[in-house]
Formats: structure tokens, C-alpha cells, sequence
């Protein structure tokens, strides 16, 4: 019998739901609200010097790539359920659209901060 | 025997706005469309990082594009869009997680929403006094 792959996105939707739930609101008032208005936070924690050390940093990189990346299998795993309550068919091609735009975001990640070295 | 007899047509009834007709549906898809802040911010935290890896002039662009007043209205929505996934995550988490037992009761699930709402609480919280220690 073939295995099914259903559990492997199940576990990346409910890890990157469970990352939302936690850090999400404190994550999108602190990088797009309180540091670009200088409300709260100072207008300088988003500087170049200290985001590039913490994305080269190992455990930084860890934590920048699992958020985004997670957020990113939630959020397609959920809205490919959702295209079936809008009375949209769900083929081969909903699904390769939506698991692929993870993995794009997945790939373009983890590029990126590897190639900004260690 | 007409056209229509021999290739039947089976009715399909129309989807079309069937969640608005009760508030129960429409707070269901309201807490599916979170998904679309949630993909949202995603995305421009992934062009953050492509810019951050560009070098300093672009990763200054990226954040002088986060000062614009349309930026932040976006976040102001995705800030709501992600308080609403965290009251609705932990409201059906009772639904999605095994039966839990302290000494031979079974925690209720409105102790188990309590304790994710209390923990996304402190969990914000945190992070929040994290990054102002660490802009210090």
C-alpha cells in the first residue's frame, strides 16, 4: 500500500499554526509596527548591523528560517483546504500551486541565509 | 430520445455564499482566511531575508518600504488577522489534541484553551521584552 503524504503536511500545518499562535501577533507588532513607527522599540533594532548578525549567527538562522518557513506550511496547507469551501476543485494543480508556493518560499529562505554565511 | 436525456446533467447546487447564512460558517472562514496574513507576512519576511543577504543598501530599502503608511496599515491588519488565528487556534486545540488526564480527571477543554491563550500571552510578552533588551 502506498504510504499516504497527508501526515507530513498535517505536522508542518500544526507546527507553523502552533509558531502563529505563540509569536505571530508579538513577531508582526514588533518587525511592522512598533520598530518602523519607533513606537516602544527603538528605530534601530531592525538595523543591517544587528540582523545580519543574527541571521549569521546558527542559532539565529535556525530561528529566522523555522518561523518563516513554518508560517508558510501552515498558511498553504490551510488555504488549499479552504479552496474546497469556496466551491473551487481541488486537483493535482491546486495542490502543486499551493505545497509549491511553500516550497518556494522554503528554498528562496534558506538560500538566502545561507548565503550570508555563518 | 433528445440531446438532454442521453447526456444528463446532474443538478449541482451553487456554493455561492453558502457560509454567510450563519455566524457560526462565518467565523469558521473568517478563521480559515487568517491563513492569507499569515502567508502574507511570510512573504515579506522572505523578501526580508533575499534583502538582508543583498547587503546593506537593499536591507535599508526594505525597511525604509516598512515605514510607509500603507505598510503599516497591512500590519495593523495582519496584527488582527494573527490575534484572531491565536484565539481561534487554542479554541479548537481541545478538538485536535488526545484526551488529557491529572489524576483521573479529564482536563476540560476550556482549561486546555486557557492555558494556549495564556501561553501565547506570555509568549508575546517575552519576545516583545527580548527584542527591547536586545535594542538596548
Amino acid at each position: 500500500m502506498k504510504r499516504s503524504n497527508a501526515p507530513v503536511f498535517w505536522v508542518l500545518f500544526g507546527a507553523g499554526g502552533m509558531l502563529a499562535a505563540l509569536l505571530g501577533p508579538a513577531l508582526v507588532l514588533i518587525t511592522g509596527i512598533a520598530t518602523p513607527l519607533g513606537a516602544g522599540l527603538p528605530a534601530d533594532l531592525l538595523s543591517y548591523a544587528r540582523l545580519a548578525a543574527l541571521a549569521r549567527n546558527g542559532w539565529g538562522k535556525a530561528c529566522l528560517f523555522l518561523i518563516i518557513t513554518l508560517f508558510a506550511w501552515h498558511a498553504m496547507h490551510r488555504i488549499y483546504h479552504s479552496l474546497h469551501d469556496l466551491g473551487l476543485r481541488t486537483g493535482a494543480l491546486a495542490k502543486l500551486a499551493c505545497y509549491g508556493g511553500a516550497l518556494t518560499i522554503t528554498v528562496v529562505t534558506a538560500i538566502g541565509l545561507l548565503s550570508l554565511g555563518f | 430520445m433528445s440531446e438532454s436525456l442521453r447526456a444528463p446533467h446532474p443538478y449541482v447546487r451553487s456554493m455561492r455564499g453558502w457560509w454567510r447564512r450563519d455566524p457560526f460558517f462565518v467565523r469558521y472562514m473568517l478563521r480559515e482566511a487568517t491563513a492569507v496574513g499569515v502567508l502574507v507576512y511570510a512573504v515579506i519576511l522572505t523578501t526580508g531575508v533575499v534583502r538582508l543577504a543583498q547587503g546593506e543598501d537593499t536591507w535599508n530599502g526594505w525597511r525604509a518600504a516598512l515605514r510607509t503608511p500603507w505598510s503599516v496599515l497591512l500590519h495593523l491588519v495582519l496584527l488582527v488577522a494573527m490575534v484572531f488565528h491565536a484565539l481561534t487556534w487554542f479554541e479548537i486545540m481541545p478538538k485536535t489534541l488526545p484526551a488529557i488526564f491529572i489524576g483521573g480527571r479529564r482536563v476540560s477543554a476550556a482549561t486546555i484553551t486557557r492555558g494556549g491563550w495564556t501561553a501565547a500571552v506570555v509568549a508575546c510578552v517575552a519576545l516583545v521584552a527580548l527584542a527591547w533588551w536586545w535594542g538596548s
